[in-house]
């Protein structure tokens, strides 16, 4: 066919592509700037927070507490609470957490209350953290008022507990001296510890079950043609095989657990905590709240300077920790 | 032998609850007892929601039972005034809390919605593999970053700026806390959770469907937006809704910068407050156990849950009953 003799139809076809490609285009372009949006808000945020924050980063953030002098102030013990109810929020989740996952991975076997289990997981994971820190307050916080003076079960069996803020049952687990337990848990950082694990426990079981799930079924096979038992199979090639991958699902849930506020102001943890926790049942303050706190205060140094630089100490931390995941992910990742 | 013994008891025993006992690789005491408190693991989760419930609704519950508090005027009530002098049934009506809470959630959704679902076609079409592996982490570090930090971001950032705005440039008066403020930081907190799940959607989408449609001479606008789009339908709707969901559950960044006044307003500049910021208000200010505030906040806690809870299932429900299974 000659291109110089163009049919109507054709003509209206070359008009009409003209057109769309132009909407193509417009339409790439909004694409490219509502992504371009939320990175360039990234952006201003970090900028934000380095600028206000910034020239306020000073060795007294860690080495002080909080004061009544803008420039004297710091967050030493809420770095000290972040850390030690982080690491005891890992200790609960990661067997809880884990075995969860191999049952529901290897041992499940397929009726309703699996699939009921499954959709409460995936439920869990979608409710407000708020939700869970009222959860951990009746539970933990208070056990529902169990071990206070008049209730029930302390005037059947005869409990001693004492009385006031710091009450209810304390005694010696076997008698060893260190292994002290409280009844009710209060506002120490283990309610708080036992709060986050509930928070993150769904997080938790869903990525360890994507780690064991990518371990092809051979390699079980494999071991039990040598004749050997599930749960042998299971610890000794399921569990390190994807342990790089439970770690990194891990480490993102605990980072999850060092900027959650919310739940741990409902359970009950203090803004002002001016010394070091001696033992695990100590009242504590984290990170978060501290900043929070200082936001609310009234003087600009706190609210914008001192709160930015409390950020960028809570930042730095959060990359850190993505970093050592990525870190674990790439490195120890086996591909199937 | 032991082996294929087992397989016939599974098949036989599929809806036991404990047939997984039975397998012949679970043999002994020991792994028994292994199995069984993995078992345990597994179930705890049910035990937790069955706690937030039995927790909320206990406290939510002795609080109703209160004289004076009473479930209609909560549900139907135009006042939240629980710190008054004068403790009446009038003085306990949510609306404004959840007023408040829906203001916020309508506007964030409308910054979040057309971004996410921007970003989730751009990431799922358009991007090569490369971009999309810079880009993507990126995003979602949107999502990783504490609530505390995006109420900062308002207050020192967003707020300001929307004061100039309107104030000096339009002559309406904002107040310093406003809905506005709160609603854009949790927009683009809800970016990553929109694009995210939209994105999982699309790239379900078979190839074979796109090669179709560039076949008939589709342009790529063309197969985005009336192939791929439609064909993950599903997926995004329920990226909406679970993205709303996490803007009425959200909390510190409201707190922070939407205020604490309980005020029945439609008005983005006023200071509202939410139902999550109310339950951390009385809890910094140390509201005792069994006291009506203490009690209060779990009746707000309740009805908090059951709407994301309610949300969360539509969402489950919308993603079963209308996904487009390709093969």
């Amino acid at each position: 066919m000659n291109s110089d003799q163009i049919t109507e139809r054709e003509f209206v076809y070359r008009e009409k592509i003209e057109l769309r490609k132009k909407l193509g285009q417009i339409f790439y372009l909004t694409l490219v700037l509502a992504i371009l949006f939320g990175l360039f808000m990234l952006a201003v945020l970090l900028i934000d927070v380095g600028i206000e924050g910034g020239p306020w980063l000073k060795s007294q953030i860690f080495t002080n507490y909080h004061s009544r002098f803008p420039e004297e102030a710091g967050m030493k013990s809420a770095i000290v609470g972040s850390l030690i109810v982080t690491l005891l929020t890992g200790l609960f989740s990661f067997p809880i957490g884990v075995g969860a996952a191999i049952y529901l991975e290897e041992y499940a076997p397929k009726n309703k209350l699996t699939d009921f289990i499954n959709l409460n997981v995936n439920n869990l994971s979608g409710v407000p953290s708020i939700v869970f820190g009222m959860l951990g307050l009746m539970v933990f916080g208070r056990m529902f008022g169990l071990f206070s003076p008049n209730s029930w079960l302390v005037s059947t069996f005869n409990i001693p507990v004492n009385d006031g803020s710091s009450g209810g049952l304390i005694f010696n687990l076997f008698t060893i001296p260190w292994l002290e337990i409280h009844l009710p848990f209060g506002r120490s950082m283990v309610a708080g510890a036992l709060t986050m694990t509930l928070l993150i426990l769904p997080v938790v079981i869903i990525s360890s079950r994507e780690a064991i799930r990518a371990i092809p079924s051979s390699i079980r096979e494999a071991g039990y043609a040598l004749g050997t038992t599930k749960w042998h199979v299971i610890s000794t090639l399921i569990l390190p095989i994807s342990m790089p991958g439970i770690l990194t699902g891990m480490i993102l849930s605990l980072s999850r657990a060092i900027g959650e506020t919310a739940p741990l102001i409902i359970m009950g943890a203090f803004t002002y905590v001016p010394f070091l926790p001696e033992s695990i049942w100590d009242k504590f303050t984290v990170i978060p709240i501290q900043i929070y706190n200082w936001i609310t205060l009234p003087q600009a140094d706190y609210r914008i300077h001192l709160a930015g630089a409390g950020i960028i100490v809570m930042l730095v931390l959060l990359f850190l920790l993505n970093g050592i995941a990525v870190f674990l992910r790439n490195k120890f990742e086996v591909k199937w | 032998m032991s082996l294929s013994n087992s397989y016939n008891q599974n098949t036989k025993k599929k809806h036991s609850f404990f047939s997984f006992l039975n397998y012949g690789e679970v043999s002994g005491i020991k792994e028994k007892l292994i199995a069984i408190s993995l078992f345990v693991c597994g179930i705890l989760s049910i035990f937790i929601t069955i706690g937030i419930i039995f927790a909320l609704f206990s406290e939510a519950i002795s609080f109703f039972m209160r004289p004076e508090v009473n479930l209609w005027t909560f549900l139907t009530g135009t006042n939240w005034r629980p710190l008054a002098s004068k403790v009446v049934p009038e003085n306990f009506g949510v609306r404004p809390l959840i007023q408040g809470t829906l203001l916020i959630a309508v506007i964030s959704a409308l910054i979040a919605i057309p971004l996410g679902l921007g970003s989730a076609i751009y990431l799922s079409e358009y991007s090569s593999s490369r971009i999309r592996n810079v880009v993507k982490p990126l995003l979602e570090i949107l999502a990783g970053v504490p609530t505390v930090v995006y109420g900062y971001f308002a207050l020192s950032f967003i707020t300001p700026l929307i004061i100039s705005f309107f104030e000096d440039t339009l002559g309406v008066e904002v107040r310093f806390f406003n809905a506005l403020s709160a609603a854009i930081v949790v927009g683009i907190m809800i970016i990553p959770t929109v694009a995210s799940i939209s994105e999982d959607a699309m790239r379900a989408v078979p190839r074979s469907l796109r090669e179709g449609a560039y076949a008939l001479g589709a342009t790529k606008f063309e197969v985005s937006t009336k192939v791929v789009v439609p064909a993950a339908l599903s997926g995004i709707i329920s990226a909406f809704i679970l993205g709303i969901s996490r803007a009425i559950g959200e909390t510190m960044a409201v707190t922070i910068a939407a205020g604490a006044t309980p005020r029945l307003t439609w008005n983005p500049l006023e200071s509202v407050q939410t139902m999550t910021s109310f339950i951390v208000q009385v809890s910094f200010g140390d509201a005792p156990a069994g006291s009506i505030n203490g009690q209060s906040i779990f009746a707000v806690g309740a009805t908090l849950f059951v709407m994301t809870f309610l949300m969360n299932i539509i969402s489950d429900l919308i993603v079963k009953r209308f996904r487009e299974v390709y093969n």
